[in-house]
């Protein structure tokens, strides 16, 4: 559902255009966000600017094509990717196109770069954008020529007509273009896909040379004139008050200006600044040292008595006990009373740190009622919103350019460190530059969540299940926006992989329990993914040991017979159905790939494998460990296979499984955050570990189904299989059954 | 405070700093010199790599005193081309994905492959585990560093 309009000029925020530019801009409107926009588009028809186009293409009169990226760039080569696909609708010489990065705008339609949806929900607009474009210069070579449109060309950067061997450039079409109607969505006419110059090839980042010269600007790099350094002190415990301070020793540290106090946030907390005392200085050091010096008391909070040890105590109570049903199929208590064999198992994975290298980040100015902020964002919209909030002006005053991010994995969506430095910058007049320590960054995030999963099947006489249970429960990511109220999974978390279950099992249940969240609640890379998926593909390669069959065999059988499920109420059910069959396919890919057949577990080495459908990508994962005799673990390789739809950028794809089989690692093998008397026990790298180049896999092969099926997500999908195909060749290689990340010292 | 002068990608530059001051932050909020990352503070994840009289140091745990009289080569001042073979292969191989810890990773390397022009994998595991990446580049950074090193022969 996308049209597209010409731009008058002054719909721009930014001046990216110069006088003269051909613009052109393609609304959006995703799926699921069409319900936002139906006020705004309504409200004034009439005005141009009320189009709201979510991306801009222009072409200068000297030829140079600019394409707007409002996606934010954290890694997955976003800020490439959508231009490319403009660029080779258009036919564009990619040397000539010049990538410029939108300010936060809801003109955009949503920017939050989030869910691995960018090429999903935008691909098609960015490609509706190139061909209008091209038609347009089409016809106005045509006009210029006067011969008829369809005997115009455009090829490479400029319109050919063959008989006469004219040839016009698109800079010199340029300001004609502009006068040309604007073609109607059906008259567009798409590019053959063996055309594509750009789609489906290995290109280079728009980014990457910069990044290799250490030119790239991150939000900590951002710089503004006069500007001074924050460094804050929060509450160790979660809702904290700030009982009392006393600031003399830390206003002796040289190069220490003064200290703020930022108010505790209003529940809910939602993306609020968490409140604290801020030491602003002439630099970074000194901020730091002068907080150091700050002597700072806190009232207890109701959180004080969080304490991880007993919460997984209670969680397990909780999934020990029938909870409300997500879903429902058959009657498995029917089939459990009937007093065949069953199989039990309960699973467990802590809080999670996103920690990404470049910290929370981001400069910020208010001045004369406005605000310019420099952030490392996913979500510059939401800047607007919170900054707006927390300094009580109009978003339409806050201007958020987004820099580069050094890694987000969610943590980013989230800018409640944009509204701590927009907040300081009132408070002293002046830029004020917020980066977060790493202290900061692991004490104080929007954790993903800690959650307990039981599974019980009853087996028939050869060991497959006639009836699975499964239940979970976890603080839910609805009490960051509800407060601790929220105490239920939602639908966007149980859908996740934990309703949707594709095995072909005639009764299943699916339920969810409460569970009080103690700290701030986030989506982290593959979100509620990663517990499910941990659950349910430890779970059935248990069975698979318990009936003496091939993981793999087991699996597949398991699975059934290709289908396609029916997710009910998901909204894009119809376009992304979950298919089994291709499930199946990148389980059989990724075990013929890794030579499954061939490599029999043997003492301390063996495979092991699991799979996973999110974000409608579907994803098999086979994992070869090596564990030694003090239970160091090992992954000398690594075979992903992934069915994503139609793929724009392989090499980027590849690199996203690669770093996701990284992360994964992680996930399995050490991370793991732990709360005790309320507060965050760990603090830095060493303490919150994470897969360094010598615990992360060797190497990682990754097969990519070649599929005309509509564009999914590649960000998050490669890190669910991860933790359970790993645990499950540690039990082929040891006997040993991980149920509870990380395996940290379980092996020694 | 004394001023200091330390030269820096090939140039004296003169500081008037606190003497404890480490040098990552001197680089970046005192010169503008932004390649060079903070990624934890305490010498543990390899963003703040920088070359001090050629060895690879964290510079998030040299005070800027410690540089005085020294030689501190930076991303910036790697190779003024940035055509150094490590670079070179780091964009062959497409190693960056966010590209926050890349400068430090580029350092880190460059200075292995300087001590130890033919690395064996565990030579680079042992030279490299210093340096985190949190999206995961590890195996096209190992890649990088094996081409260069067939690039330096």
């Amino acid at each position: 559902m996308n049209s597209i309009d010409l731009v008058t000029r002054r719909t721009f925020l930014g001046s990216v255009f110069s006088a003269g530019a051909f613009v052109l801009g393609a609304r959006l409107l995703p799926a699921h966000g069409a319900g936002a926009f139906a006020g705004t588009a309504g409200a004034s028809g009439a005005d141009n600017a009320a189009w709201h186009p979510s991306v801009y293409l222009g072409i200068e009169t000297d030829g140079t094509v600019i394409i707007v990226a409002h996606r934010s760039e954290m890694g997955t080569g976003i800020r490439t990717g959508l231009p490319m696909i403009v660029a080779d609708e258009l036919d564009a010489d990619w040397a000539r196109v010049k990538v410029e990065q939108a300010l936060g705008d809801v003109k955009y339609g949503s920017q939050n770069t989030d869910g691995s949806c960018s090429i999903r929900d935008f691909g098609d607009a960015m490609r509706d954008a190139g061909a209008t474009a091209r038609m347009m210069l089409e016809r106005a070579a045509a006009a210029k020529w006067g011969v008829p449109a369809e005997e115009c060309k455009a090829q490479n950067h400029q319109v050919v007509h063959a008989s006469s061997k004219r040839k016009l450039g698109y800079g010199e079409l340029a300001s004609l273009a502009a006068q040309q109607p604007v073609p109607k969505k059906e008259e567009l006419k798409y590019k053959p896909a063996s055309e594509y110059r750009y789609i489906g090839k290995d290109f280079p980042t728009v980014d990457r040379d910069d990044i290799c010269a250490g030119r790239g600007t991150f939000g900590i790099d951002a710089r503004m004139p006069g500007m001074v350094y924050a460094s804050i002190e929060r509450s160790p415990v979660f809702g904290g008050k700030l009982k009392s301070f006393d600031d003399q020793e830390a206003k002796k540290v040289p190069g220490v200006q003064q200290t703020v106090v930022i108010p505790g946030f209003k529940p809910p907390h939602a993306f609020q600044a968490l409140g604290g005392v801020a030491v602003i200085a002439d630099n970074t050091w000194s901020a730091m040292k002068g907080r150091e010096a700050l002597k700072v008391e806190w009232d207890a909070s109701d959180h004080a008595s969080y304490d991880s040890a007993a919460y997984k105590k209670a969680l397990s109570e909780t999934v020990r006990k029938p909870q409300k049903a997500a879903r429902n199929i058959g009657d498995v208590d029917a089939e459990f009373a009937k007093g065949g064999k069953t199989h039990e198992a309960e699973y467990y994975v802590p809080h999670l740190s996103h920690a990404p290298m470049e910290p929370p980040a981001a400069v910020v100015e208010f001045k004369d009622g406005k605000v310019v902020a420099y952030a490392a964002t996913q979500n510059p919209q939401a800047v607007q919103d919170t900054v707006a909030a927390a300094l009580g002006i109009d978003k339409k005053n806050v201007e958020c350019h987004v820099t580069l991010l050094g890694g987000g994995f969610g943590r980013k969506s989230k800018p409640d460190y944009v509204a701590e430095a927009a907040i300081l910058s009132k408070a002293v007049g002046k830029p004020v530059k917020v980066a977060w320590s790493r202290e900061d960054d692991i004490r104080f995030d929007y954790y993903h969540t800690v959650s307990a999963m039981y599974v019980k099947a009853a087996l028939d006489e050869k060991g497959k299940p006639t009836a699975w249970l499964q239940r979970c429960a976890f603080p839910t990511i609805a009490s960051t926006f509800a407060g601790p109220v929220a105490k239920t999974a939602q639908g966007f978390e149980l859908d996740m992989g934990w309703t949707n279950l594709p095995f072909a099992i005639p009764n299943h249940r699916a339920e969810n329990g409460p569970a009080e969240s103690h700290v701030r609640i986030g989506w982290l890379r593959s979100v509620a993914n990663i517990q499910h998926a941990f659950a349910i593909y430890s779970f059935v390669d248990e069975l698979a040991h318990l009936a003496k069959r091939d993981p793999v065999e087991y699996l597949l059988d398991v699975l059934g017979q290709p289908r396609k499920i029916d997710l009910g109420s998901s909204p894009l059910a119809a376009k992304y159905p979950l298919d089994t069959g291709r499930l199946r396919n990148v389980i059989e890919l990724a075990a013929e790939r890794s030579g499954w057949a061939k490599k029999k577990p043997a003492k301390g080495r063996a495979l092991g494998i699991a799979a996973h459908w999110s974000f409608y990508t579907y994803v098999a994962a086979v994992v070869e460990v090596e564990v030694d005799d003090n239970g160091k673990v090992r992954i000398p390789r690594v075979d992903i296979a992934l069915d994503a739809g139609r793929v724009i950028s392989p090499d980027r794809v590849k690199a996203q499984f690669e770093g996701a089989a990284v992360f994964g690692t992680g996930i399995a093998l050490m991370n793991e955050i732990t709360a005790s008397a309320g507060a965050i026990e760990q603090s830095n790298f060493h303490n919150y570990r994470v897969a360094r180049m010598d615990e992360a896999p060797m190497e990682t092969r990754v097969h990519i189904v070649q599929s005309d099926a509509p564009p999914a997500g590649v960000g998050e999908p490669g890190v669910p299989p991860m933790a359970p195909a790993i645990c499950n060749a540690i039990f082929a290689a040891t006997g040993k059954r991980i149920r509870e990340l990380p395996v940290k010292k379980q092996l020694a | 405070m004394p001023a200091m002068t330390i030269n820096i990608n090939g140039k004296d530059r003169t500081v008037d700093v606190s003497p404890d001051m480490p040098l990552l932050w001197v680089l970046r909020d005192t010169l503008d010199l932004t390649g060079t990352k903070f990624g934890c503070g305490l010498g543990l994840c390899g963003a703040c790599t920088v070359h001090l009289n050629g060895a690879a140091v964290r510079s998030c745990q040299t005070t800027v005193k410690n540089a005085v009289g020294k030689t501190v080569v930076t991303i910036e001042g790697l190779n003024a081309k940035a055509e150094h073979p490590v670079q070179v292969c780091w964009r062959q191989a497409n190693v960056p994905q966010c590209g926050y810890c890349q400068s430090g990773q580029i350092m880190a390397a460059a200075a292995l492959l300087k001590q130890k022009p033919k690395p064996t994998d565990a030579d680079i595991d042992s030279a490299m585990r210093g340096n985190i990446c949190r999206c995961g580049t590890y195996q096209r950074i190992r890649q990088a560093i094996k081409q260069a090193a067939e690039v330096k022969k």
